[in-house]
């Protein structure tokens, strides 16, 4: 839905809480930009969230809107917590006992932090593609077959289309349609990166979430990623971590920054890049720091 | 070699780096010596009396041709009903250990106990089953010799099965569950095939010790003149047998030791070639 067509329908944010969050103020300041209606927009709305490692805090009372069909970039100097974010919002820190999170992220609405989440569906919806390429010790065919049995029944044929489906998004189909059956560490790296894509849009998810996906290919695989990423925002949201700053401003059309725990900034790419408003962010774009 | 400095410097090191390096094959030869001196006796002492009847004849009394086929056949069903109790349960233990338990205080407690399993004596092992089993059911038998195999057999089971699964990078397990596959079958259809050829080097190197084990099987297998392959009953097989002949006073018997010493060596010998082969195979490179 388009809700620059129904103005009306903005009424609901602002009467927002009257205490001075950053929520508000981004709220605000995007409103004030252009008449856009972040309630019905946002596709991941987090509130509060603090996360713990055991005792340490590693955030600290993050509050922000994912939009719908947008590319969100994550930045920050490393440590900042940046992926710990990114890994609250399909909750794969619960594989690590000493780990939690205190909040709340609101998917279409409902918390997914809530005791009742099952965590399984909720990674059906949420695609997460890691830092480094992690096909697994089965053929390039069932890499991504693998995930779409989890929760669908498909006869051969199904199978055999949604394969090439996904591998057409992913745009690896062209180079791998020969070789389905061969394992899947036997490709290169950008192409392993691509196939764990593909193996995330094969379930088909709503959010892909993207952790520093590029940072271990060499730039002809990460162009290749980049233009898959706009690409892929076409029908699903988006969410990056990049360490690359450059590549933020390419691919993201909403950029945060982080710094020790802490969301310092959020706001419109293009904005950030060129009017940051604190000036930690300035720094930090300008490579004065990080 | 001015310009490197000091040239005495220099000399000592070189001089302390071939000490160091005569010191270190000194004793990779000695140790190689003993091996080797053992399986020259073993094969110039045995290979001799290796021919195919000692494959299909029975142990033989004092004086009479025979053979050892009795005795293999024995080895062979103790060592698979070992390793089958064995290993299945080594491997699940291992997985609990690698994947469930992990850091857990459980998990610590569990690795120490087996520890201790894995450098107790075979012979307390043999006396604990020999209490257990055979007392209760009042004879030796080849199940209780199985039973005492396969708590050999467990411990190595375990530690190379949780050895093996902590080599797969959590990243894939972590891939695996981001796709919304539930633990078990992450555990099953990732990990497990990611690791596969370790946790079969494993097995096959509990086969090879307890192929070769005596002290257990002296209380609990017994052994059997005649063919045997029931569990229920003492059964014959090669460590005991080369044992009693080995020890007794009639050539004849000496002769059919040396030859199962040989059997016994080799075929460790092939498993651990085995091994090796299965580790070489092209892994998954992660």
């Amino acid at each position: 839905m388009n809700t620059k067509n129904a103005p009306g329908a903005c009424t609901a944010v602002q009467n927002g809480k009257p205490d001075a969050t950053p929520v508000l103020e981004i709220q605000q300041a995007l409103d004030s930009r252009d008449q856009d209606c972040l309630e019905h927009k946002a596709k991941l709305s987090v509130r509060e969230l603090d996360f713990y490692y055991d005792k340490s805090q590693a955030l600290f009372s993050i509050s922000l809107d994912i939009l719908r069909n947008k590319v969100t970039a994550f930045i920050g100097p490393s440590g900042c917590g940046k992926s710990t974010l990114l890994r609250c919002f399909n909750r794969i820190y619960e594989m690590y006992p000493k780990q939690r999170a205190e909040g709340e992220i609101l998917l279409d609405s409902r918390n997914i932090l809530g005791p009742g989440e099952n965590l399984n569906l909720l990674r059906a919806k949420v695609g997460m593609v890691f830092q480094k390429p992690t096909p697994f010790p089965m053929s390039i065919y069932d890499n991504i077959a693998f995930g779409v049995k989890l929760y669908e029944r498909l006869s051969r044929v199904e199978m055999d289309e949604r394969v090439e489906w996904a591998l057409k998004k992913a745009a690896l189909w062209d180079e791998v349609k020969d070789k389905l059956t061969h394992i899947g560490t036997d490709i290169s790296g950008g192409q392993q990166q691509r196939l764990c894509i593909a193996r995330a849009i094969a379930i088909k998810p709503e959010i892909l979430l993207l952790d520093e996906p590029a940072s271990a290919l060499d730039p002809i695989s990460t162009l290749k990623i980049e233009e898959l990423i706009a690409e892929l925002k076409q029908e699903y949201t988006i969410v990056i971590v990049t360490h690359n700053m450059q590549q933020a401003a390419r691919v993201s059309d909403y950029t945060g920054f982080l710094y020790l725990g802490k969301l310092i900034e959020y706001d419109e790419t293009s904005t950030m890049f060129t009017r940051p408003r604190k000036k930690q962010t300035q720094d930090y774009i300008t490579g004065r720091f990080g | 070699m001015q310009r490197l400095g000091n040239v005495g410097l220099y000399r000592r090191r070189r001089f302390v780096n071939s000490l160091v390096l005569i010191g270190s094959l000194g004793t990779t030869l000695f140790g190689l010596f003993w091996l080797g001196w053992l399986l020259w006796t073993l094969l110039g002492e045995g290979l001799q009396y290796l021919n195919l009847s000692i494959f299909y004849q029975a142990t033989p009394p004092p004086g009479s041709n025979g053979g050892l086929g009795n005795a293999i056949l024995g080895s062979i069903v103790l060592t698979v009903v070992g390793v089958l109790i064995g290993a299945p349960a080594g491997v699940l233990a291992g997985t609990y250990l690698s994947e469930f338990a992990r850091e857990s205080r459980a998990a610590s407690v569990i690795r120490f106990v087996n520890d201790i399993l894995l450098s107790a004596p075979s012979i307390i092992l043999g006396v604990f089953v020999y209490e257990v089993v055979v007392i209760h059911m009042g004879h030796f038998s080849g199940f209780a010799g199985s039973l005492a195999l396969a708590l050999i057999a467990l411990p190595i089971v375990v530690r190379t099965t949780e050895d093996m699964l902590r080599l797969v990078p959590n990243a894939v397990r972590e891939a695996a569950a981001a796709l919304g596959a539930p633990q078990w079958k992450v555990t099953i259809a990732i990990v497990f095939r990611a690791a596969r050829s370790g946790i079969l080097t494993g097995v096959l190197l509990a086969v090879a010790r307890i192929s070769g084990e005596t002290a257990p099987l002296l209380f609990t297998a017994l052994n059997n003149q005649f063919w045997s392959h029931s569990l229920n009953e003492p059964i014959a097989n090669l460590p005991v047998v080369i044992f009693q002949f080995a020890m007794s006073p009639y050539e004849d018997w000496q002769h059919l030791a040396w030859a199962g010493a040989v059997l016994i060596t080799l075929t460790i010998l092939l498993i651990n070639i085995l091994v090796r082969l299965f580790l070489k195979t092209p892994k998954s490179r992660y």
